[in-house]
């Protein structure tokens, strides 16, 4: 691999990790995104969740400017991109998190619990993009 | 409301949603090549994690042996319980994962990136989790 892609990884998931070490350290918040989402929108409309997600939106509205290379498209049209969001929106919220909630949080936090649901979503993904890609050939 | 209530939050999201775009994690071809274990392979997703995992991780400890936060707030502290549920949201999520290379975190960034084309998916995200939100509370 690339050595510009590998720090860019590192750098970018230290970012990560200092957002969501910092703001539970401060606030004793866990910066699960999809709890938070789910929340913000169908739940308690607390501030903080908003303020985070307002935070996650600026990132990508000043990404251009601060000369980031951004990707112009999703790889998906809106039906798939559509399907895919209902059993991501299903699944977090019935386990309880997602990449973030469980792959960061959970594992800063030295949770069996979420080592389980990494371990799972991880192995489902790859057998689905394996299906997706290898056998049905669709995208 | 304290001006840090305001702050923390709010500059913590930005942190984060700017490390998913450093990492080129918005980049769903990074995600999918990640998953993709039979094809072109793409390691990034790993070091991302691992580099949000090692800086949170102190940060996580710190804070739990501390007990509270910065704010006086006490650490939010999910159930350790592995039960069918997570294991069930987990896999679930994993496929909707696996179809379109995007989980919650990217796609609020996406939002603030100014395409349309993930509309779809976020307004699914909240209608799965609206509908998990109606299944029966088992134990």
């Amino acid at each position: 691999m690339d050595s510009q892609i590998l720090a860019a990884a590192l750098l970018g998931g230290a970012m990560i990790g200092l957002a969501a070490g910092g703001l539970y350290l401060t606030t004793g918040r866990i910066a699960g995104i999809s709890s938070l989402y789910g929340d913000a929108v169908l739940r308690r409309p607390q501030a903080w969740r908003w303020l985070f997600l307002a935070g996650l939106i600026l990132a990508g509205l000043l990404a251009r400017p601060l000369g980031l290379t951004v990707p112009e498209a999703l790889g998906h049209g809106p039906l798939w991109l559509a399907a895919a969001g209902l059993l991501v929106g299903f699944g977090t919220r019935l386990g309880n998190g997602c990449t973030s909630g469980h792959g960061v949080c959970g594992l800063a936090r030295l949770s069996w619990r979420s080592l389980t649901a990494v371990l799972v979503f991880m192995a489902t993904a790859g057998v689905t993009v394996y299906v997706v890609r290898h056998i049905l050939k669709a995208a | 409301m304290k001006i840090a209530d305001i702050v923390l939050p709010l500059g913590f999201g930005l942190l984060f949603g700017l490390g998913l775009i450093v990492s080129g994690m918005i980049d769903t071809a990074n995600v999918l090549g990640f998953l993709d274990i039979a094809g072109d392979w793409r390691p990034a997703l790993a070091l991302v994690m691992g580099g949000a995992v090692a800086v949170a991780l102190p940060l996580f400890q710190w804070t739990r042996r501390r007990g509270k936060a910065f704010n006086g707030a006490e650490p939010e502290s999910p159930p350790a319980r592995i039960d069918r549920r997570l294991i069930v949201g987990a896999g679930i999520f994993g496929i909707g994962w696996g179809l379109s290379g995007i989980c919650p975190g990217p796609g609020i960034v996406w939002l603030g990136l100014g395409i349309d084309q993930v509309w779809p998916f976020l307004v699914a995200v909240a209608a799965g989790a609206w509908l998990a939100d109606r299944l029966p509370q088992r134990r």
